[in-house]
């Protein structure tokens, strides 16, 4: 088993019998990647027999079937209760599963939108030559990033119940004419679809088709002529108009219904009424303007790394071409920021996405909240409940890294 | 060359240095470069939009910026109550407008040691001081920096848990019956004989010295285990601590314990959890990159969950282990895998020279890991490394999801108290709260940013 080169080497001559073994590498290697399987297997198995003496002790049996068992949860009123048509008593638990994952997802969609907004506008603040958005945004960064996400969280949701009108019968706005808001949540119109409205989804789309293809074109006639097109104008243009003009045409075929603001009758009664028009929320809002909010902090570094990075002299070249501010930024700096941009992203992505799960200590009703909280409580199935927990945000993070993957591999140096 | 000699004009002395004009120095010069300038700019169309956009923005953001301070200001001190003599609780926050002093003075001792009991507290006190002397030292200290750290990170922890936690042989408390019984001081000697043999008979020879530094480890980690209940039944003998169970830990103390238990053994489980994943053994690589991914897949609160709900069922029956313990072994999980990952990072930026050289001068695995890979790695990595311990620091709030009381814990205890119900009194805790975590996160990432101003060695 010994190698030459010892043999060369050793002036004591070849190590020989179990020396030679001892001494070998991949002998080595092998010995102790079998003690790690070993360990490990070992580990497994008595978890395993542990786990089936637990259960059996406490006449519990393994598996899935309370998926089916009907529930009668009351659940806060949200999306995912809206997307899923969850009714106490009605729906199952798998159900209230699907209504949790989609409460998980909504909320960190939504965050991760303005987070990116905010974060990018704040990393761009930061390294700004006026000084008012320079110090903003330090503070702004040095600040949320180093007090505990789960802290502001109970703060936004304990801000939002002061500024909320608390006595019944009153109520504040938001949006004029649009969103109103009480201590109960935000209220206000929801679309009622009628039966044309397929049309303008149509010319949504088609539109969408045109200004891709225009796009095309449009590069197209620059690689060849060098002249630009207004393709952003352009795409806008149809994007918008064409829906627009469909939707108008087939009779605008959506009815707003607004909410019902209750001003009579029993104290108890008074305010908005339950289940007509659109409703967020608080515990949404909290957890919404929390983790994006504390997101943005760590985006907004990340950002201004990555500008940092690109050297001072592509700006200066780009200066030199002619192109303005604009055109250099998002023509030369841009690109290349955001290379070192994109994987760091990533991760504050997922984080945005985990950290949804805090949300069990105000009362969203997400994943964790739900799942391994009020059914682990009314089944009790444990492993069960937390491997599925375990599972769907490894699924999700599995999902999300594979998107932005894809994305960094576009925006990547190709390198001759 | 038709000139004359008179045209040419040569200045034989050096021209007065001029004052630099005032708009560009002192205060004036300052303020348009860094306020005005930005939107003073009106040469055309485009850049005139940009202007007023600025001139906007900043207007906005200044209004911001002083409302914010401005309120908090007021909230803080202005239409604060600052001291309550007559002892009327709420009442006597309900005058103001702001901020409740008095209960976060009613409420201290909580915030700082949960319900620790009283005529123990100097040993919380100790640990904190030994701590901050410690940083401290590590701050300030003159020389002996390597050797105080290394006490910091080994030293202290044994010393703290058995100041917090008392654990005399008598008593079988939570987790001091573990290494007290008498089988111990026999199979460590047994070891340790065995490891002084193989080391010396040399009849195994290279066998025997392969394995002896494996015995003399072993020993070293078993003899700190055996000498604990040594140490503790000595301070009992000599002090009369006794048993503080962890669940009267809380406030800052457990916040603290979570915090300095993950830091220190994260550090090394990631540094062997990196190393592995780097490792051309495929059961060692892979069961390393497995580990990693998915505990950073999942969010720390389902890792705390497993083990205070899931983990249970996986040990012995019967077996029960502390919930703290629990908690920190998740925190710990949690921390090595984040840690792993920036290591890894650090290991990469190594070049392969380095191991080259390493292995050229004939070092082993180990010796070339430890003394030239490791070290330019962490240094390489200290950014990332005091982030993953800035997070770690942030995320033991989790544990109160479990039902410990760490800081934010207590805090979210103690405004329940109906005699300190106010309108403020939630924003007065959330505040003090956060300027404490505030002071150690933020002290803690600009030590690193000194840290990694002193150890660069590079020549850019």
């Amino acid at each position: 088993m010994s190698s030459t080169t010892d043999s060369d080497v050793q002036p004591k001559g070849e190590r020989t019998g179990l020396a030679a073994l001892v001494f070998d590498s991949h002998a080595r290697s092998l010995f102790f990647q079998a003690i790690l399987a070993l360990i490990i297997i070992g580990m497994i198995y008595l978890a395993l027999q542990n786990a089936a003496a637990n259960l059996a002790a406490q006449n519990k049996e393994f598996g899935f079937d309370f998926f089916d068992r009907p529930s009668d949860i009351q659940v806060l009123t949200t999306f995912g209760t809206w997307l899923v048509g969850y009714e106490a008593g009605e729906s199952t638990v798998f159900d209230i599963f699907m209504v949790s994952i989609a409460n998980t997802l909504i909320v960190s969609i939504v965050g991760i939108f303005f987070a990116t907004i905010w974060g990018f506008l704040m990393g761009i603040f930061r390294l700004s030559s006026n000084f008012v958005l320079r110090s903003f945004a330090t503070i702004y960064v040095e600040l949320l990033r180093n007090i505990p996400l789960l802290l502001q969280i109970f703060f936004w949701a304990a801000l939002l119940r002061l500024v909320a009108p608390s006595e019944r019968g009153t109520y504040g706005t938001l949006v004029p004419g649009l969103f109103q808001f009480d201590v109960k949540g935000i209220y206000g119109p929801y679309p009622i679809v009628e039966p044309g409205f397929w049309m303008t989804i149509v010319a949504f789309l088609a539109a969408c088709v045109g200004a891709w293809f225009y796009a095309r074109q449009a590069k197209k006639k620059q690689d060849a002529t060098g002249q630009p097109s207004p393709v952003f104008r352009v795409s806008l243009a149809l994007i918008v108009l064409v829906p627009t003009v469909v939707y108008l045409i087939t009779g605008r075929p959506i009815t707003l219904e607004w909410p019902n603001f209750v001003t009579e009758g029993p104290v108890f009664r008074r305010g908005f009424e339950l289940g007509i028009g659109s409703y967020i929320a608080p515990e949404f809002m909290a957890l919404f303007l929390a983790l994006f909010t504390y997101t943005a902090a760590f985006i907004a570094e990340i950002v201004r790394a990555g500008i940092q990075a690109v050297p001072k002299g592509q700006s200066e070249a780009a200066a030199a071409l002619g192109l303005t501010d604009g055109q250099a930024m998002r023509k030369v700096i841009l690109p290349q920021a955001f290379r070192v941009i994109v994987p760091p992203l990533t991760s504050q992505y997922l984080n945005l996405t985990k950290n949804s799960s805090l949300a069990a200590a105000i009362g969203y009703p997400e994943l964790v909240a739900v799942f391994a909280g009020t059914i682990l409580n009314q089944v009790g199935k444990a492993i069960e409940i937390i491997a599925i927990v375990i599972l769907v945000y490894l699924t999700i993070s599995l999902l999300t890294s594979a998107f932005m993957n894809w994305f960094n591999n576009r925006v990547a140096l190709v390198e001759r | 060359m038709q000139e004359h000699e008179t045209d040419h004009w040569v200045r034989t002395h050096e021209a007065p240095i001029l004052p630099a004009p005032a708009s560009e120095v002192g205060i004036q010069g300052w303020l348009w470069r860094n306020i005005f300038a930005s939107m003073a700019d009106y040469s055309s169309p485009g850049k005139a939009v940009n202007s007023v956009f600025m001139t906007i923005m900043t207007l906005f953001t200044a209004y911001a910026l002083i409302w914010m301070i401005w309120t908090i200001f007021d909230f803080a001190v202005l239409s604060a109550t600052f001291s309550d003599p007559e002892g009327l609780k709420r009442e006597a926050c309900f005058v103001n407008g702001g901020a409740c002093w008095p209960f976060i003075q009613a409420k201290w001792y909580q915030f700082m040691y949960g319900f620790y009991p009283e005529e123990n507290v100097w040993r919380v006190n100790l640990c904190f001081f030994i701590l901050g002397a410690g940083i401290a030292w590590l701050v300030f200290g003159p020389s002996h920096k390597g050797k105080v750290a290394a006490f910091m990170l080994i030293g202290f922890p044994i010393i703290a848990f058995v100041l917090l936690n008392g654990m005399p042989i008598e008593e079988e408390g939570d987790l001091g019956h573990l290494f007290a019984g008498a089988w111990f001081p026999v199979l460590l000697a047994a070891v340790f004989f065995a490891g002084w043999w193989l080391a010396n008979a040399g009849r195994f020879g290279d066998v025997g010295q392969a394995f002896a530094p494996a015995m003399l480890i072993a020993t070293g980690v078993l003899g700190l285990f055996a000498f604990l209940p040594l140490v503790t039944g000595l301070i009992d003998v000599v002090l009369g601590t006794e048993v503080v169970e962890t669940n009267k830990w809380g406030g800052l103390t457990v916040t603290l314990v979570v915090a300095i238990f993950g830091i220190v053994i994260s550090l090394p489980v990631g540094m062997l959890l990196a190393l592995g994943r780097r490792s051309n053994a495929p059961i060692i690589k892979y069961s390393s990159v497995i580990f990693i991914e998915v505990v950073r897949g999942i969010p720390l609160i389902s890792v705390l969950f497993f083990a205070s709900a899931m983990l249970p069922y996986f040990l012995e029956p019967g077996v029960d282990f502390n919930k703290l313990l629990r908690a920190i072994v998740g925190v710990i999980l949690f921390a090595s895998a984040y840690m792993a990952e920036v290591i890894r990072g650090g290991l990469q930026a190594i070049p392969k020279g380095q191991y080259e050289g390493g292995m050229s001068l004939g070092l082993s695995y180990w010796q070339q890991m430890r003394l030239i890979i490791m070290p330019q790695a962490l240094t390489t990595v200290i950014p990332g490394i005091v982030n993953t311990f800035i997070g770690l620091f942030k995320d033991t709030t989790l544990v109160l999801i479990i039902s410990i009381f760490d800081l934010l814990g207590v805090l979210l205890n103690t405004l329940k108290d109906p005699e300190w119900s106010t309108p403020t009194t939630a924003y007065t805790g959330y505040l003090t709260i956060a300027f404490i975590y505030f002071v150690f996160c933020f002290g803690m990432s600009r030590y690193s940013v000194y840290m990694e101003r002193k150890l660069d060695r590079s020549h850019r």
